[in-house]
């Protein structure tokens, strides 16, 4: 599965446009993260735990993207875009939509 | 009186830790700016013309923080309203790093540019009295392979 974020693939010829896809999740900090994050809050500096947190959400948005594409037909993902919303405090939702289109073989 | 003393101990201590911690992160971040300048990014979705093979997805996040003494400025700060200079900082910090972040995973695949960048700010969790005390950056971009 090709995803871009232009509407082609470099190199590649789309035969058919299968409509939008999408995927989301929404994650929700854990405690202890949450108490490390605490100390960061004073010295400053970067949260590695949130980071890695919000880096495995958007996978797996992008994966329910993905499987969404799959159960269409699709062997591309283009026009891909991400966007980030905080539901309640201490959630945040990571949402992935794209086109989910047919290449020719290459 | 021990709560004036916690208080005056944790905007000590940010002000020693936020500072060094912010002069060190930007020394290296201009350390890897100068490393990966090679790698062109755009934010336009043409494509410049060539033979390209590949696009990948390519992205990069960081989630960084304010220190105690900067939050407290800016809290007074905003009494009065103008500039927040700590925020600005932290939010041109956390730009700059989510970029290089994403330009390394670009040149780790082996490409020559990065188009149609787009950057994505969002703030995830909130301090006390429901300020921002951090905010998130995410950057991302297809990477062009020839």
């Amino acid at each position: 599965m090709l995803i871009s974020n232009i509407e082609l693939i470099p190199g590649r010829k789309i035969l058919r446009h299968l409509g939008m896809v999408q995927g989301n999740t929404v994650r929700a900090k854990h405690v202890g993260r949450d108490i490390l994050a605490g100390f960061k809050n004073i010295f400053g500096g970067e949260l590695t735990a949130y980071t890695e947190l919000l880096t495995e959400a958007r996978e797996e948005a992008v994966e329910r993207m993905v499987a969404q594409a799959e159960h269409l037909g699709a062997n591309a993902v283009v026009n891909v875009r991400f966007s980030t919303s905080s539901v309640t405090a201490g959630a945040a939702e990571l949402f992935a939509y794209g086109t989910a289109v047919v290449l020719e073989d290459g | 009186m021990v709560e004036l003393i916690i208080i005056a101990t944790l905007t000590a201590l940010g002000y020693v830790f936020g500072r060094a911690a912010e002069r060190k992160h930007f020394a290296s971040i201009l350390r890897r700016e100068e490393q990966l300048k090679e790698i062109l990014v755009f934010n336009e979705r043409q494509l410049p013309p060539g033979d390209w093979q590949q696009g990948p997805l390519v992205n990069g996040n960081v989630v960084i923080s304010l220190d105690y003494f900067k939050r407290l400025v800016s809290t007074l700060k905003s009494l009065v309203g103008g500039r927040l200079t700590a925020y600005e900082s932290l939010l041109e910090r956390a730009r700059r790093e989510a970029l290089l972040r994403m330009k390394e995973q670009a040149q780790a695949q082996g490409a020559q540019m990065v188009i149609n960048v787009r950057l994505e700010t969002a703030s995830i969790s909130k301090g006390k009295g429901d300020q921002v005390g951090s905010v998130e950056v995410y950057a991302y971009g297809t990477a062009l392979i020839s």
